[in-house]
Order: C-alpha cells, then structure tokens, then sequence
C-alpha cells in the first residue's frame, strides 16, 4: 500500500505547539509512507484538493491525515477519498489537536507525539481492508418522546411531512411546562392561545397516535428499524370510551389529590383532568387519595359515569411500537429551591416559585387569576423576585445560566404591575441576560415603564417579621446592604434535567452531561443529532431553553428525520464483525455476549456455525474479544489491526 | 520514534470511541494541561479490549497502560463495558502470575462530557508509571513463553 500523509496545521492550533514540517518529515520514514506534506487546513477546499491531487499523483491508496479528532471530520475526509476514486475506509486520522496540540505546550514533546500518532495510524491503515455498505430500508415512522411544546412542534412538523408518528407523554395530557404558563416574553401573549390549537391539532392529525400517560420501558433495535416497547399506567379509567364530560370530578368527593397541574397551589379531586384544555381531555384517578382503591369505599365515579368508563381493576399495561427513528423531547424540570435554607426552605409559605406565580396569575389557575398570598389569601402590594435561585451557583451544583429566568421575571413584574396597579416589584438580580430579539427592549420595558426596582446583588436571608417578610441583600451597585419589606417573595428557578432523564439515556443508548442533559453529536455541527443514529434531541432535554428555541429545535428535529427518512433504504455502516467459518468452531459464546442478537446460528455443511447478522450488528466488537477462535473479527477493528497500533508505538 | 530519554515513558491507552475519547476530546476543547507520554487507541467499546492486548502491550515495551470506558449502565452497547470489567479485573489479578507489576494497568471510566475527569486520570496514571519507572524489558523467548501461557490462561 502506498500511504500519503498530510498534516495539518488548523491555523495557528496544532503549528503552534507542533512542528508539522517535523512530523511530515519523520512520517516519510515510516513503513508504506510514499508522500508526506503539511498543510494549512487539510479540511478546507484547498486542503481536500491537495490530498485529491496528491493522491492522483503519487498513485496513493491510502490516507493518513493528522489533525483533528475523527470525531469532528472523518467523514469529511472520507467523502474527499471517495471523491478521489478510493474506499473510504482507506484512510485514518491521527488526532494530534485534542489530544496533542490542545493539550500541552512542551513543542519538542508535542512533535515527537504527533509522529507517533501518524506512525500508528499509518500501520493501522496498512492492514485496511476497503469496505462496502449494504443497504436495508427504513420503517419511516418516528417516535416523539415528550409532549412539551419541543415534542408537540417535532410531531406535527414530522406529521405534516407524511410520517406516521407516535407521541409519548408521561403526564395525562400533553403540554408541557409552557401549558403550565399565563403569558410569555417577549410579547406577554397568551401561552394557551398559542399552545391551545397546537394541541388541538395533534389529537386530531390523522397522522399522530397519541399515548399519553405512558412512559418508555426498553428500546431496541437501530436506526430504520427500532421496537420501543411504552408502558401504558393505569388510570383506571377507559380512554377509550371517556369522553371527558367531567361528571365524575364533580362529584369525587376526595378534595386532598395533589394538584401538580397548579403546582400544588391547591388541591384536587381523585379523580381528575389536569386543565379544561388537556389533551387528551381524559379523567384519571390519583390512587393514593381514591377511597375506593384505598378503602373500597365510595366508587360515585364509577356510578355517575355516562359512559361506564371507570375501571378499577385497570393494571399497567406494555405495548410494543415500530418506528425508524425516535426524536427526545423530555424537556426539564425546575430546581427544588428547598435546599436554600437562607431563603426559609421551604418553611415560609409566602416564598413560592416563579411557576407557582405563574399559576396565580393564570385565569386559569387556582385563584382565578388572583394574585394571592397563600398564606393569608390577601392581595401583596410589595412583590420581591430573586433571580438566579438554581442558577449560575456553584454552591448546589448549577453552575450553568438556566437563560430564561431573567426575562420571565421581567414578564411576572410587569403583570404583577397589571394585576394590581399599586403594587412595587423588587427584583436582586446578578446580570440580566437578555440575547434574544426584542429581550433586552422587554427588561427594559420592565424598569422603566412598569417601575421595577431592579438591585444588582445576591440575598443573604429572609425572615418572617410580623405578618411580612424581610429581604436581605446586598446592592453591589451602591455598594450597601438593603432590607426589602415583602409580601410575598418569588424565586426564579432555575432549570435542571428532568427526573429520569439519564434513565431514558441510558434506554435509548444517547449520552448526557455531568447535569443530566443530553449531549448533542456536536455543540456547532449537529445541534439536534445524538451520536447514537436515527435518534434526536428537541428542546430542553438538551439545556435549558426557551419557547422559541425549543420550537426552532423541534423543528430542526423533524426536518432531520424527514430528511432521514427521504431514503428509501438505508446504507449500513460495514464496520460490522465477520465470520471466519473454517476457524468457527460453533462454540455460541459470540451469541450469547451479542447486545444486539446480531449473531445467529447456523448449518454449516451439517456443523455448528455463526453467522453476524450485518443490518443488526452495530460493531461493538464484543464478540471478536469473546471468540477463543479469533473467528469472528469486527472489521476495521480487527485483532491484527489493534495490535499493529500497538506495535508502531512500543517498538522502540 | 522513540521516547524523550529522560522525560517520557510509554504509556498506551486504550479507549472507548463513545465515552472516554469523547473525554480526552473534550479535556483538549477545553485546554486542560496533561503529560505527553499516553498514546491513544481508539476502539469500538471498552468490551472490544482483548486482556491480551494489554499484555501484548506490556511485553512489547510499554511502561504502562490504561484503560478508559463509560460508565457501567452507561455503554452505548448496552452492556459492552460489563464485559470489560470482567474480564480486565481477571486480567489484574492475573498479571503479577506473569511477573508484570499490577500497578503499570489500570482500568477507569471517563464519560464524553468529563475533560476534567480525563485531565486527572491521565495525570494520575502517568505519575504512577513515572513512580515505577521503566519497565523491565523481557527478552525474546522469555516473552514468547509468558504469552503463550497468558494465552493458555485467559
């Protein structure tokens, strides 16, 4: 084989701390090297067409480029081989940035590790076989985990597109967090003006099956082709023929069910519809409060019920969905401000959360759109927010800016202002983070036109004083301390992954973050891709995130899995195990460790044999490590290709 | 080419394409300091890790090697790095029978997300080896030998 080297200054990024002339120069010594070159962006244009010219020229058959992580830029590298007439799975990369150049400044160190690299990479691709995809076809229907507006954008968008999808939502109905909300920034519109029709259109596109109260029990298969397996909870009552009429809530007489829709601002019947505008509008009952389950007293439901729909006896229920690719759409869930002892803990009723406020303000919320102190029920006139609870503190592991609360604390100012004309609004504040269009414009609008006394400083405590509370902080900008009379304090929480979100992670085979978030195949290049393929990311799952960007990402979401599935048939990754059958001694041991059931048995000429299965096989390789034969070998990957690595860096 | 006399000693890393490499990768974005010496092999899954190749690794002159996965019940196969665990504890146990000083192996698990993590395993392990110094090098049919029974063995 005849390999040509090219290494790659990216800038001033690997040259400054590698000499790639060096490296370039060792790399002509090194076995099957015929041409060796540094260049200033192998990745560009120019640096493409060097390696395509140089290829044409010196008759190469195999690339070696050192520069980037393969991570960032195999494929761009191998469709540049392609285009040059070879396999592209005659190539290797060396990764002298992230783990050389990036990662110390000793040059002469630097050097003399990036011509190892290119050594071992150059004596990987020697024993490079070139590699041909099959193709198999693709199931085009797309699950959608999570009902958020993420999920309800990525279904209809994927919906409208032709492909059949199937919603997933854990809660009864679907909505999210923004169904939870009165009015969104920047325009202080109604939030179920907008969310409402969306709803409305996914339970009436024919195009959408909706599980609600459901949630995800294994995933398996692969891209075109997984079987997600969705635990139906039982809520004792028949969706199938409830029709909603509510009869049955009227007349629960249990009032002590926890109302999670109101954030637990009030309470609820037994058996309940989150909100008039649920969808599905479905009655479900709360076990822990129904005497019936509980004590096998009462059952009025099931005796007013016009439809006969309750169903005591109802268990959770598995059922099995064939989709192509699967879109997360988990969202989050907010800090639990409660470990703030300086902020009472939990302790004073009249410090509540920006969502509970945000209820309080809804018409639809549990006083009408009142804004009441709970623990009196009277009207506050001074209303203190405190930002940054759950955000950017390192002290309760959330180092990270939640992006959203400065501005739906600007939002509640300025209809604290509207909901009573006399009242004053104290807002502490670290910085106001504002970046999106018309955002800064809004907190602005917020001091200036509504009156918000916005203090740039942290509080170090409240305390109850008589029927008010006392605020305690600094203001940084008078440099003093300032002690607010309040009413009533709102905290603006900050956001954290959802509660099981690294389970579903885990499920689903995507990575996530030190905080629980999902991680992105990458932060510039594939914002909604996972590296886990046909699955993808929308809205907060993936960070924290606000309507419109969760909107845009549900969007982008589904355009990936339009254009995923826009392919009849998909190609496969050849990098998949093979059987050698002379040396197959029919042990099984490969199909008992195969994840995937990729290995099947079978008749070899009357002896036992394995055969991969390539569509299923993933190239994990288990198997090859597992085989006592050597007889099955993970291509690209295979024993003599791992050991000639290992034989270009120790043989000195 | 060969090592830097007197700075570095050879140090082989194999790691998981979804977890660890991604953690050396992020370490790098992130510019987070570590020592020269640790080469990288990249593979499929930590369970693609033959114990073999380690051994191999270690008669064929390497001071040291380390191995880094994802995090049980985390393993973009599902359950790859259980294999891995198995089999690179035995492998632990095994190597002071062959004469090879447990402490030159090591096995971790690093996530995509943790450069930091990286940073510290790396500089950790590298310090060990330094501590150890160069291994003895086994000669020709001694090596061949103690192969062959590590290949029996496992």
């Amino acid at each position: 084989m005849k390999i040509g080297v090219f290494v790659c200054h990216c800038g001033s990024n690997i040259e400054g701390t590698v000499d790639t002339a060096a490296v370039a120069a060792a790399s002509r010594e090194f076995p099957g090297v015929v041409f060796a070159t540094d260049t200033m962006y192998a990745c560009s244009e120019p640096g493409q067409d060097g390696i395509i010219e140089a290829i044409k020229e010196h008759k190469l058959d195999g690339v070696v480029v050192a520069s980037c992580t393969p991570r960032m830029h195999e494929p761009t590298f191998r469709r540049t081989l392609e285009r040059a007439g070879l396999n592209r799975y005659l190539f290797e990369m060396a990764n002298i940035r992230e783990h050389v150049s990036w990662i110390g400044k000793d040059r002469e160190a630097n050097t003399n590790k990036s011509a190892d690299l290119v050594r071992m990479a150059a004596a990987k691709l020697l024993k490079n076989r070139p590699l041909f995809s099959k193709q198999f076809p693709v199931n085009k229907s797309v699950m959608v985990i999570g009902g958020g507006v993420a999920g309800i954008q990525a279904a209809l968008d994927c919906a409208n597109g032709g492909l059949k999808v199937v919603l997933v939502e854990k809660d009864t109905t679907i909505g999210g967090k923004m169904a939870k909300l009165d009015k969104t920034f920047p325009t202080v519109d109604c939030s179920s003006c907008v969310l409402g029709p969306l709803m409305v259109d996914v339970a009436q596109h024919p195009n959408i099956k909706l599980h609600a109260y459901s949630e995800i029990e294994e995933v398996n298969g692969y891209v075109g082709n997984f079987e997600v397996s969705i635990k139906k909870k039982a809520s004792y009552v028949d969706w199938d023929s409830c029709t909603g009429c509510g009869l049955c809530v009227e007349k629960c007489p249990s009032r002590k069910a926890t109302d999670f829709f109101n954030e637990k601002l009030a309470t609820t019947k037994a058996i309940n519809i989150p909100f008039p505008q649920a969808i599905p509008k479905k009655a479900k009952i709360d076990a822990n409060f129904c005497m019936k389950l509980q004590k096998d007293k009462c059952g009025v439901c099931a005796k007013v019920c016009p439809s006969e729909s309750i169903d005591f006896s109802q268990k959770d229920e598995i059922i099995t969905e064939s989709v192509g690719a699967i879109v997360a759409a988990t969202g989050f869930d907010l800090f639990d401000w409660t470990v703030y002892g300086e902020y009472g803990g939990g302790k004073y009723p009249d410090v509540i959360t920006s969502l509970q406020y945000e209820r309080m303000l809804s018409a639809s919320g549990p006083s009408e759109g009142h804004i009441k102190r709970p623990s009196d029920g009277k009207e506050p006139k001074n209303v203190v927010f405190i930002q940054c609870v759950g955000s950017r503190d390192k002290s309760v592991d959330r180092p990270y800016c939640s992006g959203f609360c400065c501005m739906y604390t600007a939002k509640q100012t300025i209809l604290t202002k509207d909901h009573i004309p006399d009242s004053q609004s104290h807002v502490f504040y670290m910085d106001i983070r504002s970046p999106g269009k018309l955002y800064d414009e809004f907190t602005r609008r917020a001091m200036e036109e509504y009156g918000a006394n916005y203090i740039r400083g942290r509080v170090s405590m409240i305390y109850p004083q008589g029927d008010k509370l006392v605020v305690r902080g600094a203001d940084t900008l008078m440099g003093a301390q300032v002690e607010v009379d309040a009413d009533l304090v709102v905290l603006a929480v900050g956001a954290e992954a959802a509660a099981g979100a690294t389970d579903l992670a885990k499920k689903l085979r995507i990575s996530y973050d030190n905080y629980g978030f999902y991680m992105e195949g990458h932060p510039k290049l594939k914002p909604v891709e996972t590296n886990t393929a046909g699955v993808y990311l929308a809205g907060a799952c993936q960070g924290p995130k606000d309507i419109p960007a969760s909107v845009a990402q549900g969007g982008a979401a589904a355009s990936k899995v339009l254009g995923l599935f826009s392919q009849d048939m998909l190609a496969s990754d050849p990098q998949v195990s093979v059987v050698e059958i002379k040396r197959c001694i029919g042990c099984g041991k490969c199909i008992e460790t195969c994840p995937f059931g990729a290995i099947k048995e079978i008749d070899f000429r009357g002896m036992k044999k394995a055969d991969v299965i390539e569509t299923i096989c993933q190239g994990c390789g288990i198997c090859t490590s597992t085989c006592p034969q050597g007889a099955v070998q993970l291509q690209h990957f295979t024993d003599n290709q791992i050991l000639a690595e290992v034989n270009a860096i120790c043989r000195f | 080419m060969p090592i830097l006399e007197g700075k570095e000693l050879r140090i082989v890393g194999f790691l998981c394409n979804w977890c660890s490499y991604g953690g050396a990768d992020t370490a790098g974005v992130g510019r987070f300091k570590q020592p020269t010496d640790l080469r990288v092999i990249k593979v499929p899954c930590s369970g693609r890790i033959d114990p073999l190749f380690i051994v191999k690794t270690l008669m064929a002159g390497a001071d040291g090697v380390l191995v880094s996965g994802c995090h049980p019940r985390d393993c973009h196969y599902s359950e790859g790095n259980y294999y891995a665990r198995r089999r690179l504890e035995m492998l632990k146990r095994f190597l002071p029978i062959m004469g090879i000083d447990p402490k030159r192996f090591d096995y971790t698990w690093v996530s995509a997300s943790e450069g930091q993590r990286w940073q510290e395993v790396v500089t950790k392990f590298t310090e060990q080896i330094h501590e150890l110094g160069a291994a003895p090098k086994i000669a020709g049919a001694e090596a061949e030998e103690t192969l062959k029974l590590m290949e029996a063995a496992l």
